[in-house]
């Protein structure tokens, strides 16, 4: 069974390159030509990765739980 | 490559931080291969990064630590040692863990929603200014103001205690204007009081930032009650601080290049632009400050970094990077990409980048829009900088308009 079960992905255009994500969870995301990417779509799941994306101040980092579709971060309210 | 044989130590800082021209010495660095040698008025020798790339490896890459930055040996221009804890000085997770539980409050999207009240702010700010009539001080009538507004409102501090706990801020800027004891005072006095705010909130919640970190922590429970306290009161600090510098620092440069105030004035949708432009430009660090340490051998550049070795980022210089930004010493509001450094980056970028840059936008608008003849009304030697303090800034702006 595929235990990657979070889809990471990141608005590219809204990112402003502030560097939280690489910093906070480094084995996630890397900076390319200044604003962040995920170094995989699909990962286990990392309280990290989380903690990341909820770090983002422009919010771009959307984490997603594969087989629910329910999102996982940015929180709703 | 660069050996890291030290060469003799540059006195650092380069100047005094009194006025806004970026000390030339880091030009002449930026053009000379390897990190600089620098020795500061306290702590050990380290070595300083000012080209843009540099800067922003050391202060984005997990291999540098600031926890490890702790003890007298940490080069430092004020007398006191660093203290531990507090989210400057922690590294993930523990700074993940700290910081965490405050920053959906800081994000765009949030902060959006206090741009409204904060228009209406700064326009009654302008109100009383115009009642008061020209000339007045921009810092006290309005760069204070405004962000103490918002933050107070923001987190649930009475804004009627703004006398008490900006004289205690000051603590936490100072480098040789308080003297040692003085700061552990004030220091004391500020977490003294958010902590009275804590715990009156954990009896009567509000509608407040300080009220939603409470119940974050009485539920979660992995934030002891000191790094709480710790942390709202290095919001509080923080959030209006820095602004209140900020905002007449830009209104002086902008005066000094007339031309970008007029251009500003007649194309108010540059106005975003013109924050970042500033921000950029602005040296708003007398000096590059909070070392990172290295925790294992590491390329800065084509310089080898050994581990425990201290390193300092310029971000000051990075902003003037010739390989990074087109004619770096000119303010130009149209710029449009524009990747400076003012916020920082990595795990200690700013978290209230996005509320400063809304109120830095919506306190330099209203200047523009209401007061078009806005001008320094003081002669370039009677101008009162700030003195003995990590930022560059007025201690008081006499405007004119």
């Amino acid at each position: 069974m595929d235990r990657r079960r979070w889809q990471v992905e990141v608005d590219r255009d809204a990112c402003i390159g502030s560097g939280m994500c690489v910093g906070t969870a480094p084995d996630a995301f890397d900076l390319v030509e200044g604003r962040s990417q995920p170094l995989a779509e699909r990962i286990e799941p990392d309280e990290q990765v989380l903690a990341a994306a909820e770090s983002c101040p422009v919010e771009a980092i959307r984490v997603t739980d594969v087989d629910t579709g329910r999102q996982l971060a940015p929180p709703a309210d | 490559m660069d050996t890291g044989v030290a060469a003799q130590s540059l006195a650092y800082p380069f100047g005094n931080g009194r006025g806004l021209d970026l000390e030339e010495q880091y030009a002449r660095l930026r053009d000379t291969p390897g990190l600089a040698r620098v020795r500061l008025p306290y702590g050990d020798d380290c070595w300083l990064a000012t080209r843009y790339a540099d800067v922003r490896l050391v202060l984005g890459d997990s291999r540098f630590s600031r926890q490890m930055a702790v003890g007298p040996a940490v080069p430092r221009t004020t007398p006191q040692q660093p203290g531990a804890g507090g989210i400057l000085n922690l590294d993930p997770p523990d700074h993940t863990r700290v910081r965490r539980p405050a920053t959906k409050a800081f994000t765009t999207r949030r902060v959006e929603l206090l741009r409204e009240s904060t228009r209406r702010i700064a326009e009654r700010l302008v109100d009383e200014m115009i009642e008061y009539g020209s000339p007045v001080d921009l810092v006290e009538h309005y760069a204070l103001p405004l962000p103490v507004s918002v933050i107070c409102d923001l987190l649930g501090v009475p804004y009627a205690d703004r006398a008490d706990f900006r004289t205690w801020s000051d603590a936490f800027l100072s480098t040789t204007l308080l003297p040692p004891e003085t700061v552990g005072d004030y220091a004391g006095k500020l977490w003294a009081y958010m902590g009275e705010l804590v715990a009156r909130r954990r009896v009567a919640p509000a509608e407040d930032l300080i009220t939603a970190m409470v119940q974050v922590r009485d539920e979660a429970g992995d934030l002891q009650e000191q790094e709480l306290v710790q942390l709202l009161a290095g919001l509080l600090v923080a959030g209006h601080e820095t602004t209140a510098s900020q905002l007449p620092n830009f209104v002086y440069a902008l005066d000094r290049h007339r031309d970008q105030w007029e251009l500003l004035r007649q194309q108010p949708e540059l106005v975003p632009r013109a924050v970042e432009e500033l921000m950029r430009w602005v040296p708003l660090g007398v000096s590059a400050s909070f070392p990172r340490y290295a925790k294992e051998d590491l390329m800065v550049g084509d310089h080898l970094v050994q581990a425990g070795e201290p390193v300092l980022a310029s971000i000051g210089s990075a902003n003037r990077d010739e390989r990074v930004f087109a004619r770096p010493n000119e303010i130009d509001i149209t710029r449009g990409d524009n990747p400076h450094l003012g916020f920082g980056h990595g795990v200690h970028h700013c978290l209230g980048a996005q509320l400063a840059r809304m109120e830095l936008q919506e306190g330099l608008a209203a200047l523009a829009r209401r007061l078009p003849t806005l001008h320094v009304a003081v002669a370039e030697e009677e101008l009162a900088w700030k003195d003995g303090m990590l930022v560059r800034g007025f201690r008081e702006l006499p405007v004119s308009w």
